[in-house]
């Protein structure tokens, strides 16, 4: 039996959650609840899932007034004290805004918003994360995103390569990220962030599987 | 009270490219001689403070932790006198 208490984040706008839950509840049956972001309580968890959507209107920037809403406050603490945090596609820019993982998500090159599923190359598979999949192993996941151009400075871009931080590339850059990036891991690599939806490959009645590895290795990784 | 007139734009070094479709535009329409085209955000803030050095402080803050993102954004300003 996994020990793996999931708490799946929701932000007004969040549209995602249901999948996420979805996942770790019913396909791998962890212990999952929703934790709402004004009363929700992350405390008895151990894995923290910021989901996608749109939270709060996206006003401003993607992801930038989640950043203060009262359970990203806990959920930076829980992350500085070694909790395993994901960020799918707004959780991702929601990560990116509060600082827990580097860089920034901009407006798609092409300006639209892509919605399809897109081949992805794991980079490294010695993380939390990624270890079920072999290395350089290319894997078909969903992306639906309008502002998914990953960007950072060349430092912090040289830093991300140095310390193999980056988890997931495209195999056909679809949005103009820097270096083809779709998912990093902090440096401390419990944080991981990714614009593609492995929430939505993980159930092969409603179509690809390859995301599910991701979240059941996560689940598995508590021990 | 003053009013903080701010305008975030990407930048300089990053690609806007809401601003190259817009110049596309306006060079369909003739105007060769613009040759740059960038777009970005205007915020007004009303600040309730007697002394413009401390409502400039507040703005250059609000911008800084909020307004703007560092990572792909500038931001400027100007802080007028209002009679509201």
């Amino acid at each position: 039996m996994s020990k793996a208490k999931v708490g799946i984040v929701v932000f007004p706008g969040s549209n995602c959650d249901h999948d996420a839950y979805y996942v770790f509840k019913d396909v791998l049956g962890a212990d999952t609840k929703f934790l709402w972001h004004k009363e929700g309580n992350i405390e008895d968890r151990n894995i923290v899932v910021l989901p996608g959507g749109f939270s709060y209107g996206d006003y401003l920037r993607c992801g930038a007034i989640s950043r203060f809403s009262g359970i990203m406050q806990d959920v930076v603490r829980f992350a500085n004290n070694g909790g395993i945090v994901i960020g799918i596609c707004n959780g991702f820019q929601i990560l990116c805004e509060s600082g827990l993982l580097p860089g920034a998500l901009l407006r798609n090159q092409n300006l639209k918003f892509l919605c399809k599923t897109v081949s992805l190359k794991v980079e490294n598979n010695k993380s939390i994360f990624t270890y079920k999949y072999d290395v350089k192993e290319d894997i078909d996941i969903p992306i639906a995103h309008g502002e998914g151009n990953y960007f950072c400075s060349e430092e912090t871009r040289s830093e991300l390569i140095g310390n193999n931080q980056i988890l997931f590339t495209y195999n056909e850059n679809p949005n103009g990220s820097v270096n083809n990036i779709a998912g990093i891991q902090n440096i401390y690599r419990n944080v991981m962030g990714m614009m593609p939806h492995p929430e939505r490959a993980s159930d092969a009645r409603v179509g690809k599987t390859d995301g599910l590895r991701l979240l059941q290795g996560i689940a598995e990784s508590v021990v | 009270m003053y009013v903080a007139k701010i305008l975030i734009t990407l930048r300089k070094t990053i690609l806007d490219p809401q601003g190259k479709a817009v110049e596309h535009s306006l060079k369909s329409l003739g105007y060769d001689s613009i040759k740059d085209t960038r777009i970005g955000k205007y915020v007004e803030l009303k600040i309730d403070e007697k002394d413009e050095s401390v409502a400039r402080t507040i703005a250059d803050e609000a911008c800084r932790k909020l307004l703007a993102n560092s990572v792909m954004e500038d931001y400027s300003f100007d802080v007028i006198k209002s009679e509201e």
